[in-house]
């Protein structure tokens, strides 16, 4: 085998009270996609920064092309060749699409930067993505999905030896994750060495050549793609052993819906966002608003929580006609809403775990109303391990958390206000494997158990098909199908996104 | 045309143009009503009245760009002018001499507030005040009384007209006029500029998208300190003294001047003729209470004052009602 590109060697990263990487060795060929697993927290997106120079390592060694390096500032791991892309957002919401694309290495024309060379080529760039904005504009114009396409495009242009994607995927659609994919082939065809990293598994075995599994900081192995079946995979992530990992797997029964309708909409219509939406959704049903990306599924969620208006149509709650005219009023109702993109809204990183986790209870009941101390930890603590959030103790600020577990207690924080109709957008995204069956298991058993109304919002059809009694299939922005029992299976929704009215 | 409104609002111009077009209002309204406002001369004493404020602005704005602040800006103008006075009485050392260590020094004082700050990353506002009081101090140590400057060659410099069209302007408002176009073309036109930006937009993104964070801040405050030397040089020129009060509150009227033109206190936006104007701003106004001759000159603070708190919750509402108004413009291009 030709020497490696990138070897790492003994790292160990310690942070106030966690050693978040202890011993762990990595190495990166040329010319491969090399995947790096793990749960939540267990020290992925840390491995990416100390090889980049955020955080200084505690102890190992780096090095590239045989020779070692000490990268002590993201600059630094650039110029070596290092090319990034974080999981969390970095980019200038401030700035302008092209400049955030070309900052810092901007092209000049007499030493000024050439305006119209940078504008130029930031549209030939987004343009091989298939993206197709006005790179004039700021970047807050423009939604995460964009951003993030933004942020690859930054990264695939510098000519790098190492491009690193860290869930560069958890707020694409997948057409967009299929153009991503596209661009990353040919940077490794030009001899690129990629580290990627997702909790998608599928996007993992179509696009990787070599995994490694780190668990609580510590190196699990380093396997070929093609030798290591997804189940073994799983069950090294986790260090359960297989049989374990199958049950962990299996879900309850579904639950029945009762008779009684909690929220029921007759072709509602919001100007310019939803054309016709009929649907009932009963007491202790899980409704599934499946679609399309831009099939208007989350702005019928959004509809349904005060924060798009009803122009046509009506919406009745308890059977009575409603006015949500904004959340506090769907809040009011006791209904809540978990939404898709939690990387920019919810995080309050200077508050604890457990004081983010209480934050809508506390909404709910009023600023003036004290939750009791006691009653604070209680909560936190199940939804700790319910949802198994690793944190060194639920006190610690949430700003600390890994990118994933801080979407766990955003989570959290809807599942503790006890609504009566509980919305979840996009909820396992950027979740690990085992996890994703728990939020699962724990919509279905909310609706069994205590009758709460459930609309549960992913592009993962299996995971819609396991939770949901009911499909409301979305296409345009009209509703155009409703599954369920039987017919509740990824083809049936495919029949109907494609086949229109039944 | 809705969306163009809506557009425009969002935009991050919109304070600049409601300075601007508030300007010419005033300043139309001035003609109006007094006929001295028509001669040019009444706008370019406008210039020559504030150069030293908008040399300082332009420092001020610097700081404010990514974020920080400089509250040592009038006490180093006083500083600059005191030691300039007093080297100028009491030794040989030739008036360009003076210039270029008084310019050192102002420069060497903000590098060294910026070495603090970006290297123990503290509070810029806790580090520029202890700057202030410093500098206060090192004034009244200097000299308590007025020093005057006699210096031949340097009240040459002060009397020194430049004529303009039907009117004139003096060597500050060269030097202002120099300053702003050097300062718009590194903001706007060089990676520096940009740099300073993002720093203002997240300082981490910067960071992490490989920016040289700490030189770019370190330069800023340097930028300041120099623009604040640059500044007393043409307070210099206007007064012909050294004085321990010179320059006494102007840290605060440099802040309210680019924050009405267009400055966010949060860093990242912000330009550099909005800054000019939300000095002339100022300027006709008090050249409309002089015209008037019977208000205090003090109404200049509360006319500002009351601008400064319309801007800055116009700007709170902006950014509130931002992603709704950029929401509804993307989304009727879609449809
Ligand atoms: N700045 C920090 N301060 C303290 N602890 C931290 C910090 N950053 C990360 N950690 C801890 O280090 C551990 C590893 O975090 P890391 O972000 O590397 O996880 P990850 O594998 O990327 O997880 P995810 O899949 O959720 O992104 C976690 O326990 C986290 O709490
Ligand atoms: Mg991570």
């Amino acid at each position: 085998m030709a020497a490696a590109l990138l070897e790492m060697r003994h790292i160990d990263k310690v942070f106030p009270g966690v050693k978040a990487l202890s011993n762990v060795d990595f190495t990166l060929h040329a010319g491969e996609i090399h995947s790096l697993m793990g749960e939540n927290g267990a020290g992925k997106s840390t491995l990416v920064k100390v090889l980049t120079g955020v955080y200084p390592k505690d102890g190992g060694t780096i090095h590239l092309n045989g020779k070692e390096i000490y990268p002590k500032t993201p600059k630094e791991a650039q110029e070596e060749g290092i090319s990034t892309v974080y999981q969390e957002v970095n980019l200038c919401p401030n700035l302008t699409v092209a400049e955030n694309i070309f900052i810092g290495r901007e092209p000049r024309r007499f030493g000024f930067i050439d305006w119209k060379e940078v504008n130029r080529r930031s549209i030939e760039l987004l343009k091989k993505l298939d993206v197709d904005i006005d790179v004039s504009k700021t970047l807050d114009n423009y939604p995460v999905a964009i951003q993030q396409m933004v942020a690859i495009a930054r990264a695939v242009d510098v000519d790098a030896k190492i491009l690193i994607l860290d869930e560069p995927t958890s707020s694409l659609n997948e057409v967009e994750t299929e153009r991503l994919f596209r661009i990353v082939r040919q940077l490794q065809k030009q001899g690129m060495g990629i580290i990627f990293i997702s909790h998608f598994l599928e996007q993992i075995y179509e696009l990787c050549d070599h995994i490694t599994i780190l668990r609580n900081g510590e190196l699990v192995g380093s396997y070929e793609v093609a030798k290591l079946p997804r189940l073994e995979l799983i069950a090294k992530m986790v260090g359960k052993n297989l049989n374990d990992v199958k049950d962990m797997d299996k879900m309850a029964e579904k639950s029945v819906p009762s008779d009684e309708v909690f929220i029921e909409t007759n072709h509602a219509a919001s100007t310019g966002q939803i054309k016709d939406v009929s649907l009932q959704i009963h007491k202790g049903e899980v409704i599934g608003l499946a679609g399309l990306l831009g099939s208007g599924r989350t702005e019928t969620a959004e509809m349904m929580f005060g924060l798009k208006e009803v122009t046509g149509g009506s919406l009745k709650i308890n059977g009575k006609e409603e006015k949500l005219s904004n959340p506090m009023a769907a809040m009011k109702e006791k209904i809540a809403f978990c939404p898709e993109d939690r990387k920019l809204s919810g995080i309050i990183g200077d508050l604890t775990v457990r004081e983010n986790i209480i934050l809508a209870l506390q909404a709910m009941d009023g600023m003036f109303t004290h939750i009791p101390y006691s009653k604070q930890v209680e909560l936190a603590d199940k939804f700790i391990d319910k949802l198994r959030i690793k944190v060194s103790d639920r006190d610690q600020l949430i700003k600390n958390l890994s990118g994933g577990n801080q979407q766990k207690v955003i989570i959290a924080r809807w599942l503790a206000t006890q609504p009566r109709f509980l919305i979840l957008d996009e909820p396992t995204r950027g979740i690990d494997v085992g996890t994703k069956t728990e939020i699962q298991k724990m919509a279905v058993e909310l609706a069994k158990n205590e009758g709460m109304s459930v609309a549960f919002i992913s592009s993962e059809m299996d995971e819609m098909v396991r939770t949901c009694s009911k499909l409301v299939v979305m296409r345009d922005r009209k509703k155009v199908a409703e599954l369920t029992g039987d017919q509740i299976s990824s083809e049936g929704v495919m029949e109907a996104i494609a086949g229109g009215e039944k | 045309m809705k969306k163009k409104i809506s557009e425009l609002i969002a935009s991050k111009y919109f304070s600049f143009f409601v300075t601007v077009i508030l300007f010419a209002i005033l300043y139309g309204v001035g003609i109006g009503m007094y006929k001295g406002f028509m001669k040019p001369q009444v706008f370019l004493n406008l210039f020559i009245d504030n150069a030293a404020l908008i040399i300082v602005t332009i420092g001020i704005t610097f700081t404010l760009l990514i974020g920080g602040i400089d509250l040592s800006v009038g006490a180093v103008l006083a500083l600059t002018c005191m030691v300039l006075a007093w080297l100028l009485a009491n030794t040989g050392i030739s008036v360009f001499a003076a210039i270029a260590l008084v310019l050192l020094m102002g420069t060497a004082f903000g590098a060294i507030q910026g070495y603090l700050i970006a290297k123990f990353d503290l509070q810029p506002f806790i580090i520029t005040l202890a700057g202030m009081l410093f500098c206060r101090g090192m004034t009244a140590v200097i000299s308590r009384e007025t020093i005057n400057i006699t210096n031949p060659t340097f009240v040459a410099m002060a009397d020194f007209r430049l004529s303009v069209g039907a009117g004139f302007v003096s060597m500050g408002v060269i030097i202002a006029i120099i300053a702003l176009i050097v300062a718009a073309v590194v903001l706007g036109f060089t990676r520096f500029g940009r740099n300073i930006y993002a720093l203002g937009g997240s300082e981490s993104s910067a960071s992490l998208m490989g920016l040289p964070v700490f030189k770019t801040k370190v330069s800023v405050y340097t930028i300041s300190g120099f623009c604040s030397a640059l500044g007393g040089i043409a307070y210099a020129l206007m007064m012909l003294t050294g004085y321990n009060l010179h320059g006494m509150g102007m840290e605060m009227d440099a802040i309210a001047s680019s924050v009405i033109g267009g400055t966010l206190l949060t860093g990242g936006v912000g330009f550099i003729p909005g800054a000019l104007f939300g000095v002339l701003i100022q300027g006709v106004i008090l050249t409309f209470i002089s015209f008037q001759g019977t208000l205090s000159a003090w109404w200049t603070k509360i006319v500002v004052g009351a601008l400064l708190c319309v801007f800055i919750i116009m700007q709170a509402f902006i950014t509130e009602h931002k992603s709704k108004l950029t929401a509804k413009s993307s989304l009727e291009e879609n449809s």
